[in-house]
């Protein structure tokens, strides 16, 4: 598991598309958005948890379509499933590698480009932390269609419309834990139920991922 | 097959009575609502189309289960089959709420939970038969679909509660409960309920007519398998 961990790591980091790409687009959504509602400062704070929920969950998915498609033209998948390492931990394994070349990065840059976005002050901190908690789910989701779409010739965009539905409950409770925290209103609510969203996820989604990808393997 | 196509004209004779009896007498035998006027009765068609529109899904997921469980291959052309009447419905629901909406609310669209919910809802149909379209092999396509449907079964739900957490609503409770000790007034109740079986009863047929399709589909193409085998 550790092996893997680390194999998919080092394929991403030498691929040069690991973490670079997602962030790059991250930072592009944000610098678009401004451009297509206008630049008043006012307006921008108000959308701004929106904007970096929406862009995070973007530059997550942007990568999706790799993370088994790769393995599976090469036959690498096949050597995994006959592996002694059952499928869904090959699944949680590659599910987490997604999530320390994207989740990661992405949460720990949000707030540089709440900047951009003149997030308010109180915004930050549970910026970071709602994406924090929040982007692990958004993983495991997309290694779940990932998944479903493995054996398709052109997946990726049947892979978004898949996905994107998944999305809604997460996207909703992390960007309004984020607004609450600026409005000053209680946002333990919808936090809780993030991290809700998130356990659900890593607990029961690696069984159903694992299922699709052995039909996928027949 | 043969106690479908025994079934199929009889039902299809009730659902378009009912169907005629339950939308005409809706339509022009009833009086106007006092405060929306005659826009009252497009609930005729907006009440039991997004019922329709939720139970299609629910049967998905119990004949997608049943060919998890028992591999009944009928099971899954079935839910395969009510997959776009479910999708239609859910475009019904939406169109005749927005054209109701618009003279009531003063707008076509509005982001409330329900409406943002069946949105959700048909986007899940969409992705449910984009699924079943892109993939070659029948069985590989029918066990990704179910798994599809139960997960995505899992996350409707959620998305319902937390679309309720997201905005408050503008749509109005149910019209029709059981428990309720009355619901709407008896005049507009009796059409809608006849509506409602005339709805349920076109399910019923359309699905019947989409299952054979199917299942004469499969047949065809296990013979044309056989041909090029032998």
């Amino acid at each position: 598991m550790r092996a893997l961990l680390a194999r998919d790591l080092l394929l991403a980091m030498r691929s040069g598309g690991g973490f670079g790409l997602s962030l790059a687009f991250f930072l592009i959504v944000t610098t678009l958005v401004p451009f297509g509602v206008g630049p008043q400062t006012e307006l921008l704070a108000r959308i701004a948890p929106g904007i970096l929920w929406v862009g995070a969950l973007l530059a997550c998915l942007l990568s999706l379509d790799r993370l088994f498609q790769l393995d599976f033209e090469d036959g690498s998948l096949d050597l995994l499933a006959v592996s002694p390492l059952p499928m869904e931990g090959v699944v949680a394994t590659k599910a987490f590698a997604h999530w320390i070349t994207t989740g990661l990065p992405l949460t720990l840059s949000a707030p540089l480009f709440g900047v951009l976005l003149n997030l308010p002050a109180p915004g930050y901190v549970w910026l970071l932390a709602s994406l924090a908690i929040g982007t692990p789910a958004l993983s495991m989701i997309g290694a779940f269609g990932a998944s479903i779409t493995v054996g398709l010739k052109r997946g990726g965009l049947l892979l978004s419309l898949l996905v994107l539905p998944l999305y809604v409950p997460t996207l909703i409770f992390g960007s309004e834990t984020v607004r609450r925290a600026i409005d000053d209103q209680s946002f333990s609510a919808p936090l809780a139920m993030l991290a809700g969203i998130t356990l659900l996820a890593c607990a029961t989604l690696p069984f159903a991922s694992a299922a699709a990808i052995r039909i996928n393997l027949r | 097959m043969r106690t479908s196509s025994a079934i199929l004209p009889w039902v299809a004779r009730l659902a378009i009575l009912s169907l005629a009896v339950g939308l005409i007498w809706g339509f022009f035998f009833t009086p106007d609502d006092y405060r929306q006027g005659s826009t009252v009765k497009i609930i005729y068609l907006h009440v039991p189309s997004a019922t329709m529109a939720i139970n299609i899904w629910a049967m998905m997921l119990v004949t997608s289960l049943i060919w998890v469980v028992r591999r009944h291959h009928v099971s899954v052309l079935a839910a395969k089959a009510a997959a776009p009447i479910g999708a239609t419905m859910t475009l019904i629901a939406l169109a005749t709420g927005a054209i109701w909406g618009q003279p009531m609310w003063g707008s076509w669209w509005e982001w409330d939970p329900r409406l943002t919910a069946f949105l959700i809802l048909f986007l899940f149909y969409l992705g449910y038969m984009a699924l079943w379209a892109a993939i070659d092999n029948p069985d590989a396509a029918a066990d990704l679909t179910s798994i599809l449907c139960l997960v995505g079964s899992v996350f409707a739900v959620i998305s319902r509660y937390a679309i309720n957490f997201w905005n408050q609503g503008l749509h109005q409770g149910a019209s029709l409960s059981l428990d309720a000790e009355e619901n709407i007034s008896d005049v507009f109740w009796q059409p809608l309920v006849i509506s409602l079986v005339g709805f349920g009863l076109l399910f019923v047929t359309l699905l019947l007519i989409r299952t054979r399709t199917e299942i004469r589909a499969r047949r065809l193409m296990a013979l044309k398998q056989r041909e090029r085998l032998g």
